[in-house]
């Protein structure tokens, strides 16, 4: 008899795994739905796939989203790089330290959104990429900064002793003893961090401006503007792009320590 | 190992440098127009011809364009406002003169358009694509088939429709087709005649399925909803999916708007903006776009226009609805807030 | 040397916490500010205006139709529905959630691993697709309204465009924050509890509810606050799957900001959302010190 078994738990779970699985098998398969109106089936055909790749508009906007995600996440992963480290070893006030990293997960997107175009305008920043780098780097710190410091915390600080025992300096140890050790770390969270940037909608909707429409916006005034097959084409891959990556960050999070 | 840092960084910095201030030389061209109201091939043609890239994007509303004028962020060379923001937009300097009777396509805009009240002598904006807000409807979905040209079937519907009808969800726009209904003049600043409106928009929110103005022409042609507070280029393009689409002129007021090509003041490529323009007011190009997002343009290009198009009312307005035409005008502040008060409370 | 680590801590910290003060912590500061003002003829902000809490007040009282001062219900009401709109999210969250959590704290290492994949992946996909993939299924031409028409012999059912669209919308969203932190808290689970609780002549449901519950306790709450802020602020669920009939929080500042162009006001609604959030927060706390064992 296991312990851990109590009735009908089993079965409600693969229910939610159904719920949360659904959508996401619908839409794949509907963007192989070769009827012009999205939601009647027909046949099978890559159609809108070619749609898409062959429309401008959607290229420049994927081509803005790397270039946005890979910014925001490369600067978010070195500040929170370096504030891990920082927090590595107890100090007064590091608990305010850490809400405070935290604090973009915690307030409402929206609210920081606007107080960050409130911001920009006031100071006659012009919106557009910098401001969206800006912005995207501030809310992308704590999914860059958590794993990196769960990596540190489970790292026994022995091998670098040992280093320092053997007469490397500080920045040689780090280098070559903290840094490998932390890099599956660091790659989950650069990871993270880059997945976040990559989907976010609401801060680039405000800050974007000239030729910076990014996918998630333009997903957003594509189903204003009519529900297409090509949307779901694009969000397929957008979803397939978003479920590699996070796979990725997971399977280095769990690399043997 | 240590280069990998090194690289990340120069990375950074390289893409920090990325937007710079463009260069007037450059032959490049940001255009701000509203989502799907103009076809990407065409973009292409031009580029071509000219060899000006032009670069997309989309607002939803001229709300939307003015809040981001405002914002500050709007370093476009080409924008889509319609014709009741105009003036304003002209008052608080965020227009750049043109002059587009200079140009030298102007010689093909239609009479109608070449002297607008909103830009007298048209220094500030140039004729893009015009059209009417009126009421679409499936009469496959309808008893009898053919309903009456009034609002009064939007207002206050056949029991048999209710539940399937679809608002536009633009406070301007319902607020107006009300107040045609009403007989009350269009930017009243009455008390009175705003309890009026709200009271009519209430007792019809609990007939409506829904109040969207996004993805109206595939709510129409795929049956979801009977009935569509809508314009007549959406209908069209509806129409052309599902036949049995109508249009309906409401006798008592068809709102009817002008679309315009404008230069903000801050635009980093001005003289791109004046030859897109210049480009954009000859016959076979302003026709191109009609025949691809079926709104009617403001050249004489009739000759142009699709077949499909020419058959249908929806675009191609007989004459004898002309004197139904009414052009929405710029209200004053306190028309505004009194609008924004019904809203609120139609929408709380 | 007990200095120099100190400030060698202090430059490691300061990009971070530079960056977070900047351009979170400031723009919040502002945004209180501005609430104090009005907004220029011209729409965007008179920056002259003197402070005044007129936008506050704009909230709760209005000038009727008729000259009259009166008690405005609109806010009220939608603040209402907001907070009762992310209350059922939370507890749909917390029915489906509950179970999930348990049942994956009980597989192998293996299985509680892919569990974990599969829960967070969806959290992980874009937002707007992830509503935008509910549209579809629950669109009236599609299949699932055709099937339940079928089912539901009392007239025609509409899925999309309601409240219940919004909340499904919304769980679906959110449900990992709450699966997430119940999961970390049955993982610590000492499950020779439970065996005491058995051997002691409890049924499988009473230590369920007297033995695993309470001490699932933190979690529950960690969860709560992780999907009812979220669902607070949501903009994008009502946007699409409300239908445009009854706005929340996060749409009257969308709109505010964006198309009514009032920002002193939509950055007083930004405040009384924090507010509330901050309520919640200090609420949960307060009680959770007042339960914890002493």
């Amino acid at each position: 008899m296991n312990l851990r078994r109590f009735p009908v738990m089993r079965e409600i779970s693969i229910a939610v795994l159904v719920f949360l699985y659904v959508p996401v098998i619908v839409l794949t398969v509907y963007s192989f739905n070769a009827n012009r109106t999205a939601t009647v089936w027909t046949h099978a055909s890559f159609d809108w796939y070619l749609r898409i790749l062959a429309n401008p508009s959607i290229r420049a906007a994927t081509w803005n989203s790397i270039v946005l995600a890979g910014t925001s996440a490369t600067a978010a992963t070195l500040i929170a790089l370096l504030a891990a480290l920082a927090t590595r070893r107890a100090f007064p006030g590091r608990d305010t330290t850490e809400t405070l990293l935290r604090l973009p997960l915690i307030l409402p997107e929206i609210v920081v959104a606007v107080a960050t175009l409130l911001l920009f305008v006031s100071l006659g920043v012009s919106l557009g990429l910098g401001a969206m780098i800006a912005a995207h780097t501030a809310f992308c710190i704590p999914f860059a900064y958590l794993p990196i410091r769960a990596r540190l915390d489970g790292m026994s600080g022995s091998y670098e002793e040992a280093a320092q025992d053997l007469y490397a300096d500080r920045f040689r140890t780090f280098r070559r003893v903290t840094m490998p050790l932390l890099w599956p770390g660091v790659m989950a969270g650069f990871t993270l961090a880059f997945v976040t940037s990559l989907d976010d909608f609401l801060t680039s909707f405000f800050l974007s401006g000239p030729g910076t429409t990014t996918l998630p916006v333009y997903i957003f005034s594509a189903i204003r503007a009519g529900i297409t097959p090509e949307i779901n084409a694009i969000s397929t891959v957008m979803l397939v792009i978003s479920i590699l990556l996070v796979s990725l960050s997971f399977f280095l999070g769990q690399l043997r320590r | 190992m240590p280069s990998r840092p090194l690289i990340a960084a120069s990375l950074l910095s390289l893409s920090l440098a990325l937007p710079a201030p463009a260069q007037e030389a450059e032959k490049v061209l940001y255009f701000y127009n509203w989502t799907d109201y103009y076809p990407v091939e065409l973009l292409a043609k031009f580029t071509d011809e000219t060899g000006i890239e032009v670069i997309l994007d989309g607002y939803d509303s001229n709300e939307t364009l003015l809040a981001k004028l405002q914002a500050g962020g709007a370093a476009y060379d080409v924008i889509v406002p319609s014709d009741y923001v105009v003036p304003g937009m002209i008052a608080d300097g965020h227009l750049m003169k043109i002059d587009a009777p200079g140009l030298s396509n102007f010689v093909h805009v239609k009479e109608a358009f070449a002297d607008p009240d909103f830009d007298p002598g048209r220094q500030y904006t140039a004729p893009y694509l015009w059209g009417t807000t009126g009421i679409a409807y499936d009469s496959a979905q309808v008893a009898g088939a053919e309903l009456e040209q009034s609002w009064k079937v939007f207002f206050e519907p056949q029991p048999e429709m209710e539940g399937k009808i679809a608002a536009l969800d633009i406070s301007s726009e319902l607020i107006l087709a009300a107040s045609l209904y009403l007989g009350i003049p269009q930017c009243t600043e009455s008390n009175d005649d705003a309890k009026r409106i709200l009271e009519l928009l209430e007792a019809q929110k609990t007939k409506l399925k829904l109040y969207s103005a996004d993805s109206t022409v595939d709510r129409m042609a795929s049956g979801e909803v009977a009935m569509h507070h809508l314009w007549n280029g959406a209908t069209a393009r509806a129409t052309a999916q599902r036949d049995t689409i109508r249009y309906i002129y409401p006798v008592e007021g068809t709102p009817m708007f002008r679309d315009n090509f404008a230069v903000p003041v801050t635009a980093p490529h001005p003289e791109n903006a004046k030859i897109f323009i210049n480009w954009m007011m000859a016959p076979e190009n302003a026709a191109a776009v009609s025949n691809a997002i079926a709104y009617a343009n403001a050249i004489k290009s009739d000759e142009f226009l699709s077949d499909q198009w020419r058959g249908m009312e929806a675009i191609n307005m007989p004459d004898a609805f002309s004197g139904r035409l009414v052009a929405t005008q710029d209200c004053g502040p306190a028309a505004r807030e009194l609008q924004d008060r019904i809203w609120t409370r139609l929408k709380g | 040397m007990m200095q120099s680590a100190a400030v060698r801590q202090l430059v490691l910290l300061l990009p971070a916490l530079g960056v977070i003060v900047l351009l979170i912590g400031v723009p919040l500061g502002l945004m209180g500010w501005v609430s104090l003002l009005e907004k220029s003829a011209s729409a965007g902000v008179d920056w002259q205006a003197s402070p005044g809490a007129g936008n506050y007040l704009r909230l709760v009282w209005e000038e009727d139709f008729d000259g009259r001062m009166i008690l405005n219900p609109t806010y009220l009401v939608i603040f209402l529905r907001s907070v009762l709109q992310a209350a059922v999210t939370t507890l749909l969250c917390l029915v489906l959630g509950l179970p999930v959590a348990l049942w994956m704290a009980g597989l192998t290492r293996t299985g509680r691993m892919v569990m974990l994949l599969l829960v967070t992946i969806p959290f992980w996909t874009n937002l707007l697709v992830r509503n935008y993939a509910w549209l579809i299924i629950l669109r009236e031409d599609g299949w699932t309204t055709a099937v339940l028409n079928r089912l539901w012999p009392f007239g025609p059912v509409q899925l999309l465009y309601n409240d219940a669209a919004v909340a499904i919308g919304l769980t679906y969203s959110f449900l990992p924050f709450m699966i997430l932190p119940l999961y970390s808290v049955f993982e610590k689970f000492d499950w020779r509890l439970i065996e005491a609780a058995l051997d002691l002549g409890a049924t499988r449901r009473r230590a369920l509810r007297r033995v695993v519950l309470p001490l699932a306790l933190p979690g529950i709450v960690a969860g709560s606050l992780l999907v009812f802020i979220p669902c607070l602020g949501a903009f994008v669920t009502p946007a699409l799957l409300g239908g445009g009939k009854t706005a929340m929080l996060g749409n009257v500042i969308q709109a505010q900001f964006g198309p009514a162009r009032n920002w002193p006001f939509g950055a007083a609604v930004s405040i009384v959302l924090l507010a509330i959030m901050l309520a919640v927060m200090t609420a949960m706390a307060l009680w959770r010190s007042r339960r914890a064992p002493r």
